[in-house]
């Protein structure tokens, strides 16, 4: 084989294995993201409907409650508040008052069903969706 | 007063990095060999006082000096000793310094043991090294200084993140390390080659132990990385394309592919520029991945509170060191992209695709990891990007290259005829196909992903037996050879490890009370009892499980949940029976009512083979290192 055909073939073996994997990738993006959305916009009914979506917010104060295994609490921006149940056990810096990060989905009650509670590994440390949500919710009440 | 000889010793060492960094390139560049000779005794200056540093840093732990922040910060007088001196690195600041004191351990290696080099390559390896150290050593002084003091001094430390008190932070942090910082090498020789126009075999033959050992380093370091937080963070996890695990790996995808890039251009003297970017992309993402960890902008397990000014000195940092090793390599990379010439079914072919699939695949992980930073940046919304998506990207990019791992090592340099080497490989086929079937029926459930996991990891293993039988026929085996072998077995038992748990792990999470009985896996598991007992710097309630197979016990498992007196924060303590076959993993949830207990029990099948195929792989480095001939072509270059 010609070294010109030999370097062809190579080329297009590789924009193949590429081109493959791209679709893969564009395939697992569409249907493996999961969009922040905070409190308040569930509130206004801004969250994705039939989708896993993920809430920031602070864990409100007295709210937690539990039921054998299943937990109800309540996440917060200061401003709206979303039920959450999760059934499972909680990670060791889940706490009342402090910051949290939660992925599921919400049912026909409004109650927004969480299929991981997410940890953070430094007491001190708040993850900044949760921060943002919090900003996000005093800008707005500060304008209105 | 020693903590300021620490950071003078710093400064010091910044000032003889940049005359290690600038005078030995230049030198070599107008051949002036006083300046070349200056690049040996620099480099050893550099390493002795960031040795000084680093002792001092240990010593004001050791002491309980809390008139140093850093200490203060992430210590603690009830501290043990052992996790005192781990906690030289438990932070930013520290695991910096262990940063560049591995980079300078790695330049006097390389100083010490290539004697035998010419002068102007040395001396150009060694300036590259200094000018990255300089770049991180201004870093250092600048914006995470360890040395800063906290006057008046603190009562006692604020006591290292409880999830950090584990041997793991002894060993895991400096293995990753010293492999992240081990492609700086690889990196250094690839410039250095550029510089001088000598893009050869001998220089692939030099850089190839160096990045194998760098290699070595970091397979060991993300194993342990993930062994620790399957046993520590109580998830029973071993991996969970965290943003930060993701940093080390994508590395270790390119690295991967450089080291088999070097074998052909030392061979054969070809893929010339493809190995050169590749060291350069390896060493960058090396940087990256610093970058991601240490700026704080991704979410992640490892990220600590941060400054956002350390993140933009390393991207401008990072910029640079691409940005200029990339004009170069345009300016000098050598014109003809193939080298010696090879047919589509000869090695050369099979490790180009090899290539090819596992530079894709970092790729892949490498968008995975950066989109949500990326969306967020054009202000389209925050996003998450979970395991889904990796798990479905990744798998299928990966399992061809198992396929070519069967193939590959039976064809010939330059040419050789697939359908002889198909002929040999039947028997392999057909094994790989009984275990594809019979593995899953055995374990009791098939799945097509359970069957491509262990046809896969068979195929390989047995084209291995294959490849060893014919290798025995012809005579003694080189060590590159065996460490070929170990390391593709490597894969094949870490396939097996990864699949089984993936296909077969029960997971449950019960409410427990003392008496009662849960099983999983075809075992039960009894809670005895939970007690408060005491720790050094902590006090845990300790449940006692008793577990066993069919009325026989097998093991008690003592978790624990921790209360550190320093913090706020519970830890739990998993249990785990470990074995060959299994591991049964309990882990204690908060109490619910009084005796009952929520508790996490894991059946893992085969878990452990995931951390022994990644010690295989780091096996079959060493033995590849140190074959014969690197030592032979280093004396006859001596004489």
């Amino acid at each position: 084989m010609k070294p010109r055909h030999k370097r062809v073939l190579i080329i297009i073996a590789a924009l193949a294995v590429i081109g493959v994997a791209a679709l893969l990738i564009l395939n697992a993006l569409n249907s493996n993201i999961a969009l922040y959305v905070t409190p308040s916009e569930v509130a206004a009914g801004k969250a994705p409907q039939g989708q896993a979506f993920r809430i920031g917010g602070m864990v409100k104060e007295g709210s937690l409650k539990r039921d054998g295994l299943t937990v109800h609490f309540v996440i917060t921006d200061l401003v709206k508040d979303i039920p959450v149940a999760y059934t499972g056990i909680l990670p060791d810096l889940f706490k009342e008052g402090k910051g949290a990060v939660i992925q599921g989905r919400l049912n026909a009650n409004g109650e927004f069903v969480a299929s991981e509670v997410l940890a953070k590994h430094d007491e001190n440390y708040m993850p900044p969706e949760a921060k943002h949500a919090l900003e996000q919710a005093q800008k707005n009440g500060s304008v209105k | 007063m020693i903590p300021e000889f620490g950071h003078y010793a710093l400064i010091l060492a910044l000032c003889v990095a940049i005359i290690q960094g600038v005078l030995p390139l230049v030198g070599a560049h107008q051949g002036r060999r006083e300046w070349l000779m200056l690049a040996r005794p620099a480099a050893q200056t550099v390493f002795l006082l960031l040795a000084t540093a680093f002792v001092i840093l240990a010593w004001s732990f050791y002491t309980n000096d809390f008139s140093v922040l850093y200490v203060a910060e992430h210590s603690n007088s009830q501290m043990p000793v052992m996790y005192r001196l781990g906690a030289v690195w438990g932070g930013h600041e520290g695991s910096l310094l262990l940063w560049v004191f591995l980079l300078s351990t790695w330049t006097i290696l390389v100083a010490q043991l290539s004697k035998a080099l010419d002068e102007f390559m040395v001396a150009r390896v060694i300036g590259v090294l200094g000018l990255v150290m300089s770049g991180l050593l201004l870093f250092i002084l600048t914006t995470s200084n360890p040395f800063e003091r906290l006057l008046p001094a603190a009562q006692d430390g604020r006591s290292l993140n409880p999830l950090l008190q584990d041997p793991g932070l002894v060993f895991h942090p400096p293995m990753l390390y010293m492999g992240y910082v081990g492609f700086s090498v690889a990196f250094a020789f690839a410039i250095a080659s550029l510089l001088s126009g000598r893009l050869d075999a001998a220089w692939a033959r030099w850089s190839r132990p160096w990045t194998t050992a760098a290699w070595v380093f970091l397979t060991l370091g993300i194993a342990l990385g993930s062994w620790w937080a399957y046993y520590e963070l109580g998830w029973g996890g071993w991996w969970f394309w965290d943003p930060v695990e993701n940093a080390s790996f994508i590395p270790w995808l390119v690295g991967t592919a450089l080291l088999h890039s070097l074998a052909v251009t030392e061979k054969r003297g070809g893929f010339k520029s493809w190995t050169v970017l590749l060291a350069i992309t390896a060493f960058s993402l090396s940087l990256l991945g610093t970058f991601l960890v240490r700026s704080g902008v991704l979410t992640s397990v490892h990220a600590f509170a941060t400054d956002p000014k350390r993140g933009i000195f390393i991207l401008i940092f990072l910029v640079l060191v691409v940005g200029s090793s990339l004009v170069l390599y345009a300016m000098r990379a050598p014109k003809s992209t193939v080298g010696g010439k090879f047919s589509p079914s000869s090695r050369e072919t099979f490790i180009l695709l090899g290539n090819v699939f596992l530079v894709v695949s970092a790729g892949s992980v490498l968008l995975g990891t950066l989109y949500p930073l990326l969306i967020d940046a054009l202000h389209l919304g925050k996003i998450s990007v979970g395991p889904p998506y990796f798990n479905s990207v990744f798998v299928p990019i990966m399992a061809p290259l198992l396929v070519l791992m069967g193939i590959g090592p039976w064809t010939n340099w330059k040419s050789s005829d697939l359908l002889k080497v198909i002929k040999r490989l039947w028997l392999a086929g057909l094994v790989a196909v009984i275990a594809g079937i019979s593995i899953p029926l055995v374990m009791g459930e098939f799945t097509w992903l359970a069957g491509l996991g262990f046809l896969l990891a068979f195929w390989v293993i047995s084209s291995g037996c294959l490849q060893i039988i014919r290798q025995a026929k012809v005579g003694k085996p080189t060590r590159s050879f065996i460490g070929m072998q170990l390391a593709h077995l490597g894969i094949a038992i870490f396939t097996i490890g990864v699949t089984m748990v993936g296909a077969y792990q029960e997971e449950k999470d019960v409410r427990m009370s003392t008496g009662e009985t849960v099983s999983v896996g075809g075992y039960q598991i009894q809670l005895k009892s939970v007690n408060l007992v005491p720790g050094p710097n902590y006090q845990a309630m300790r449940g006692t499980f008793l577990l066993s197979k069919n009325g026989n016990t097998e093991a008690t498992l003592y978790p624990e949940k921790r209360n550190y007196f320093s913090s706020t924060m519970p830890m739990t303590e998993a249990a785990i029976d470990a074995g060959l076959t299994r591991d049964i993993y309990v882990s204690l949830g908060e109490e619910l009512s009084d005796k009952s207990w929520a508790v996490r029990v894991y059946y893992k099948p085969f878990v452990d083979w995931i951390w022994g195929g990644c010690l295989l792989m780091a096996l079959g480095g060493v033995f590849a290192i140190s074959d014969k001939r690197y030592r032979i072509k280093l004396k006859r270059h001596a004489t």
